[in-house]
């Protein structure tokens, strides 16, 4: 049994630094743009003052890595999500390339957007 | 021989609350991603330009949308608690010879949430 | 207190039953009985045909894992006024095969338990005058809680990945790989890691974490399978950057 190819150890590492950045800093990000602006608990900044703060090349790489990360560990989780909770392992196939093809679709989106603004 | 092998329910993850509380926090990844999505559309509207950007706002307003925003948001919460939880299980950490316990483990990883948290309201309310 | 109590137990018998059948026996409920023990009254005074295993009645033999209203527990540690006044549901352990009443095929798990070579292994021996291996307090705490594991398989039928897919190795094979991989006395754990690394090995798990639950020693399988997630992945990466470096 040799499994050293496997690309497992790599998508679960992916994985589990997106839980830790998704953990650590999703909840702030929607908190505020998701629920406190939009029922007026605090006022939203300005257009100006976001788009300097979103220029900042360091918000950019900061703001990339924690798209990427947190999309792979979606990616991963709901893999097994679906091979385990619904039984479709035999679907394998569909499902890897759905979930990681996903992710990796969403994080070209999100450098592109992040490179254009 | 004949013998009795059960089968597995297609739901199994409902005959146990653990099992149900597990497939919760399995299913938080999806909101994760979500919100994700939510940001970048975020991102595209500031870089559209202020119009674009108050589009956003007012579409962020509508009930629907806060009530995405605010079930994703008891999930993300949901993925905080388990993941900084199960953390000290993964990961063993030792300084001068000995194993820090579970507990500090886990406070170190709230007291960086807390941290990161103001320096990204900070940055955005200032 | 009311001094009997109902145990219904799930009889199977291969040739006769398509699925287990629930046949209901009214035993003592004394303070100190165990389920174990009222299943021992059944068999002695009220019904022999019916099967269970059994060995040390003191926890530690790992034998008679039973399914006790639904949880995965050992009958010798499972007290009957715990559940009083009852009914009490005793069935097999799940997520094995059933030959006969509550006993199971237990094959699988034995055939998986090499696999991993839970045992001390050296590349070389030193020699017997040598002395024994010696070895701090610090060293082998790493190590002791996964020791006390007594292969009684609770884990395996706690764990919905095992019950989904059988190729699995499962929490108490990962966990005894992980009491020998974490020995400062062992140097197998290269020798365990295609096993362990593979996708029926540590990838599979999802970290449900009912195995821990379930265990009645106190090991925590699933965090010794997250701990040596951790691990191969580190050294797969490191792997992927410096092919020429590993041994």
């Amino acid at each position: 049994m040799n499994h050293r190819r496997s690309p497992e150890p790599l998508l679960w590492m992916l994985f589990s630094s997106g839980g830790m950045v998704a953990a650590l800093m999703l909840p702030i990000l929607l908190f505020l743009f998701g629920v406190a602006f939009p029922l007026d608990w605090l006022t939203p900044p300005t257009h100006a003052h976001l788009f300097a703060v979103l220029r900042n090349p360091l918000t950019r790489l900061v703001l990339f890595g924690l798209s990427a990360l947190a999309l792979f560990h979606w990616a991963h989780r709901f893999r097994y999500t679906l091979y385990d909770g619904l039984q479709l392992k035999r679907y394998a196939v569909p499902i890897v390339v759905f979930c990681y093809g996903g992710a990796v679709v969403g994080s070209v989106i999100a450098a592109a957007l992040l490179l254009t603004l | 021989m004949t013998v009795y092998e059960r089968p597995v329910h297609l739901l199994w993850w409902l005959e146990r609350r653990s099992y149900l509380l597990f497939v919760l926090r399995e299913l938080s990844s999806v909101f994760v991603a979500w919100t994700v999505v939510y940001l970048l559309l975020l991102v595209n509207a500031v870089s559209d330009g202020p119009a674009s950007y108050q589009r956003f706002l007012d579409r962020s307003g509508e009930w629907w949308m806060v009530a995405i925003n605010v079930i994703a948001m008891l999930f993300l919460l949901l993925h905080v608690v388990t993941w900084f939880g199960l953390a000290p299980r993964a990961m063993v950490v030792k300084a001068r010879g000995r194993r820090v316990p579970p507990r500090q483990i886990v406070a170190a990883h709230y007291f960086a949430w807390l941290v990161l948290s103001a320096i990204v309201a900070w940055l955005v309310l200032r | 207190m009311a001094d009997e109590i109902t145990l219904e137990v799930a009889r199977f018998r291969p040739g006769e039953d398509t699925e287990p059948v629930l046949q209901s026996y009214q035993v003592p409920l004394r303070e100190q009985w165990a389920v174990l023990d009222g299943l021992s009254y059944i068999k002695d005074h009220l019904d022999g045909t019916l099967s269970f295993r059994w060995s040390c009645r003191m926890g530690i033999c790992g034998s008679c894992g039973m399914t006790v209203n639904g949880d995965p527990q050992l009958s010798c540690a499972t007290f009957l006024t715990d559940y009083a006044p009852g009914p009490i549901r005793i069935e097999p352990l799940h997520n094995f095969p059933v030959i006969r009443d509550l006993v199971v095929d237990i094959g699988d798990f034995m055939d998986k338990l090499p696999t991993v070579k839970p045992w001390l292994v050296r590349d070389v021996h030193s020699p017997l005058e040598e002395g024994e291996y010696l070895q701090t307090p610090e060293e082998l705490e790493d190590y002791q809680q996964y020791s006390m594991c007594i292969n009684c398989m609770l884990c395996y039928s706690a764990c919905p990945v095992y019950a989904l897919d059988q190729d699995f190795v499962g929490p108490a094979a990962i966990a005894l790989a992980q009491r020998y991989n974490l020995d400062s006395r062992d140097e197998g754990a290269d020798e365990r890691l295609a096993v362990l690394s593979s996708p029926e090995g540590i990838w599979s798990c999802t970290f449900v974490g009912e195995c821990s639950a379930a265990c009645p020693k106190g090991v925590d399988p699933a965090g010794a399978i997250q701990r040596y997630k951790l691990t191969a992945a580190t050294q797969a990466i490191k792997g992927l950057l410096m092919p020429r470096s590993r041994r």
